[in-house]
């Protein structure tokens, strides 16, 4: 489990309207270039200081590549930063709140206690 | 020393912008009771008089993030730039900028430090909606200097819900002590019940109305030992997967005191999330 590097691709892909649309066209590709050239990037550090162990299993991987934001709740990604950046890909294709009705319901079978977004 | 003006506790709806400002077709029909119900409370800031505004709220994994997430932050910085591309992308809002007060954040600073709490701090802070929500709903000409505090609700491992409440206590007396002839408001921001990306999201009223109803009782009669009874880091996740935002109402709660009723209690059953809004005047506030 790799949750830390769930939110890491989640928050950089959300903060950045490139990687939004990127994203939204082109999961696989975006998931194999994320994951070799920024999953080991420390923010906020220069681009030379990599990490050398971050990432993610072939269950998270499956999830990215498939948009499948249930599958990302039930791995424990931290549910706001899935909810923000899929909001962001697929609202526009649906009418008001239809998009954010649609991701609740597909939902419906998971019960308290949630998956631990702890990282 | 300087003056507690107004102790003022509110929910962050950041829908709150565009459906006050959109017209004909495109404004939902909720918006004209919800701007009575703002422009009301903002008559009780507008009456406090403030000077400055110490400014409760949460970042939302904008600026801080998981490889260096502190618990408690003050921002210290002669401005504060404001909200953020996917809050523009989502909510609509505006680019803001706001004034610092740099001596009352380096007063926090110095003595919350001396006073058992750990502070963080940022010289340099976009700040996010949990702080400008308030500014559009309270004090929408934006001019007057802030101290943001950032807390906590959203990354755990969290501090507990009495944490939040001593951090409050605290802040009230750190204002109190600050040598300046100033009126300060203190104003934060949280969550009643909430579900964000999960299956209660976006429902007709919050997702846990019962705790919503609770939780205003507690907050309006300044019932800390009820509420702490009650509430643990734990039963936080059965009203909603981001009810930990209610830990802001709770370190209000400690701003304004044990027992201290709220002089303006007015509530909006919204869908997706109940609104709520809570002023208190301190003894010796009024001009």
């Amino acid at each position: 489990m790799s949750k830390y590097l769930l939110d890491k691709f989640l928050y950089t892909v959300d903060r950045d309207p490139q990687l939004v649309e990127r994203y939204r066209d082109d999961p696989a590709g975006t998931l194999d270039w994320w994951e070799q050239e920024m999953a080991n990037a420390v923010l906020n550090c220069h681009p030379a200081e990599r990490s050398t162990w971050l990432r993610f299993t072939d269950e998270e991987r499956r999830a990215i590549r498939e948009h499948d934001h249930v599958g990302l709740f039930q791995l424990g990604a931290h549910p706001f930063l899935t909810l923000t950046l899929f909001i962001a890909m697929f609202e526009r294709d649906h009418g008001p709140l239809e998009y954010q009705l649609a991701y609740a319901r597909a939902m419906a079978h998971i019960q308290l206690p949630y998956p631990d977004i702890a990282t | 020393m300087a003056t507690v003006a107004a102790v003022i506790a509110s929910t962050h709806h950041p829908f709150y912008y565009r459906a006050s400002t959109s017209t004909g077709a495109d404004r939902p029909p909720f918006a004209d009771e919800w701007v009575a119900k703002i422009e009301a409370f903002r008559a009780t800031l507008t009456q406090a008089d403030p000077d400055v505004l110490l400014m409760v709220g949460s970042d939302h994994f904008h600026q801080l993030w998981l490889d260096n997430m502190p618990q408690f932050l003050v921002g210290k910085a002669p401005v504060f730039d404001a909200n953020w591309y996917n809050e523009e992308r989502e909510f609509g809002l505006p680019r803001m900028r706001l004034a610092g007060q740099e001596d009352l954040a380096a007063h926090v600073l110095r003595e919350g430090l001396d006073a058992g709490f750990d502070l963080a701090f940022s010289n340099e802070l976009r700040i996010d909606h949990s702080v400008t929500c308030p500014i559009i709903t309270l004090r929408p000409q934006a001019d007057l200097p802030i101290v943001p505090v950032y807390t906590n609700i959203f990354a755990p491992p969290m501090p507990r819900p009495s944490r939040f409440v001593q951090l409050g206590r605290t802040l009230r007396q750190l204002v109190e002590s600050w040598p300046a002839d100033k009126r300060v408001a203190i104003i934060g921001t949280g969550h009643l019940s909430l579900e964000l990306g999960g299956p209660r999201q976006f429902g007709e009223h919050g997702p846990d109305p019962e705790f919503d109803r609770k939780a205003v009782t507690w907050i309006a009669n300044g019932d800390i030992d009820g509420c702490l009874a009650e509430v643990t880091l734990d039963s936080l996740h059965a009203p909603g997967n981001a009810t930990h935002g209610f830990m802001d109402f709770m370190l209000m709660m400690g701003v304004a005191g044990d027992g201290a009723k709220a002089d303006h209690v007015d509530t909006l059953d919204l869908f997706h999330t109940m609104e709520a809004y809570f002023t208190w005047y301190p003894e010796g506030a009024s001009r």
